[in-house]
């Protein structure tokens, strides 16, 4: 079962939906497995401005995009690419076993999307 | 508050409260066991006596072939296990249709490590098993044939005549899985040629923990349950006499209440597809879309999620089954689904609705009226939703 916590971030998604102008995307997962998300970022002065998601998947998976880019909006690049699939599972009190590695994909995401930023804007630019 | 809207029968049913009547002085009043030679011995054994002609009846067995198992996965494997190690060809072949309850699947993976080879019999995309193809896996050396008599979860209901008599052809013994058909749609035993059915108690509005095997006379089984010698030496076990009781006065209710109450299911039903496929874009009937169940609905919604469709009906007080991986202890989406030919992704997002004596119309509408907005919202969410659904 979801902690309380879950039940909250899947029935009540903060920061859902595209960035237009977003400078990079990540996107993890597959719909073959049942879990796909894609984390938009926008950054100013190398800090994650804002950041949305786009999920396909369970419940865990939208709660727990969800709690990324809570953890991630305001955080410098350096410290976004820190935030781990623990650190977000712990935010949320907490994910069922089976859950943990399919569904829990939303960090890497972000990690994803900071990666592409920063291959995009070399630091000599 | 939200209404409660039940429609996950095929999981767990509620008692009949007429059935909980009939059980409840077995608990307390008379707690005989039909083996003891005293007054509550004799009104258990009567008791015993009675719910195995309920039963019976219900099936058009014999009372005597009728063997009491504390539920329907307990039957599949008193059936299985039970009739390939009676069976002479041991180590030879077990077919089962590709569409088997876990149960059945998982018994037959057990009789490979017996040395018997099992072979499954693919289904078409409506479910049903193709016939052509359980005639050409069959050999001499084939034991055993087990085909439900309808999948619980898309509904759709098998040729098992037909089926029977292709295995009794080659001489194997036939088994039917009729735990979700039966007391849904009318059942002979001898009509059918089945050797081995398997009931359930609780499907037929019964108790959990109760269940049945129909042995044909002359076929043999195998225990598996060692003791007294109960149930004619193939079931020991001191009786679940409450439990039995139950069991037999669902069958009674079913036999005598089953047609009507089968025309209602199917008119909530069909207004339950109708008005589901006509109110959401993409939406997808899994299953036959005549021959199924009268309690049974599978809908598949392109784009989203079952399981997360399951938690946000939940709120609205509507409780649904699903086929999606997210939401099986194996993270593998429903193999039914996958044997009728669906992809992965499509049998993530479908949902099962299994109706029952609990559901009326104002709750179908109330479904129907309330699941568009939840797969609206999480098309809404999804990255696989085509512009023109956002």
């Amino acid at each position: 079962m979801y902690s309380e916590k879950v039940l909250d971030h899947f029935k009540h998604p903060r920061n859902v939906g595209e960035i237009e102008d977003a400078d990079a995307e990540g996107t993890v997962g597959n719909p073959v497995c049942g879990d796909m998300m894609t984390m938009y970022i926008k950054v100013k002065d190398d800090r994650i401005e804002d950041v949305k998601f786009k999920t396909f998947g369970c419940g865990a998976a939208i709660a727990t995009s969800s709690m990324t880019t809570e953890l991630a909006k305001g955080k410098t690049l350096d410290e976004a690419l820190e935030i781990s699939r623990k650190d977000v599972a712990e935010a949320l009190d907490g994910l069922p076993p089976v859950k943990m590695h399919c569904s829990n994909l939303a960090a890497d995401a972000l990690h994803e999307a900071i990666k592409s930023y920063k291959e995009k804007k070399p630091k000599n630019e | 508050m939200s209404p409660r809207v039940y429609m996950d029968n095929g999981a767990g049913r509620p008692v009949d409260p007429r059935v909980l009547d009939a059980m409840k002085p077995y608990f307390i009043e008379h707690p005989g066991n039909p083996a003891s030679f005293h007054s509550m011995g004799f009104k258990a054994l009567e008791a015993l006596k009675e719910a195995r002609a309920g039963v019976a009846g219900l099936v058009n067995a014999d009372p005597g072939e009728i063997v009491f198992t504390s539920g329907a996965t307990e039957a599949n494997n008193l059936a299985l296990l039970g009739a390939a190690r009676r069976s002479k060809r041991k180590g030879g072949k077990v077919v089962r249709s590709a569409v088997e309850h876990i149960s059945v699947i998982n018994i037959c993976k057990e009789l490979t490590r017996e040395g018997f080879t099992v072979a499954e019999c693919p289904v078409d995309e409506t479910g049903v098993i193709i016939l052509d193809e359980l005639e050409r896996l069959l050999d001499e050396d084939t034991a055993l044939v087990t085909v439900m008599a309808a999948n619980g979860e898309i509904g759709t209901i098998q040729p098992i005549k037909e089926a029977a008599e292709i295995a009794h052809s080659r001489g194997a013994i036939f088994h039917t899985d009729a735990t979700a058909a039966n007391g849904q749609i009318p059942l002979d035993v001898k009509e059918l040629g089945v050797d081995l059915m398997t009931l359930s108690g609780n499907d037929l509005g019964g108790p959990k923990g109760v269940g049945a095997l129909y042995i044909r006379k002359g076929a043999r089984v195998k225990p598996h349950m060692i003791g007294g010698g109960q149930e004619g030496g193939l079931r020991s076990g001191s009786e679940n006499i409450p439990g039995i009781v139950g069991m037999g006065e669902a069958s009674r209710l079913a036999a005598r209440e089953m047609e009507t109450e089968a025309e209602r299911l199917t008119r909530l039903r069909d207004t339950l597809i109708g008005g589901l496929l006509e109110a959401i874009p993409e939406s997808h009937l899994n299953g036959h879309p005549e021959n199924r169940l009268p309690n049974n609905a599978n809908i598949r919604f392109s784009y989203i999620e079952g399981e997360a469709l399951v938690l946000s009906l939940d709120d609205l007080g509507i409780q649904v089954g699903t086929g999606s991986a997210c939401a099986a202890k194996t993270l593998e989406p429903s193999h039914t689904l996958l044997a009728c030919g669906l992809k992965h992704e499509e049998a993530h997002g479908s949902l099962v609705f299994t109706l029952g004596r609990n559901n009326n119309h104002d709750q179908v509408e109330y479904v129907v009226k309330e699941l568009p907005g939840v797969v609206e919202r999480l098309r809404a969410m999804s990255p696989l939703t085509p512009e023109e659904l956002r």
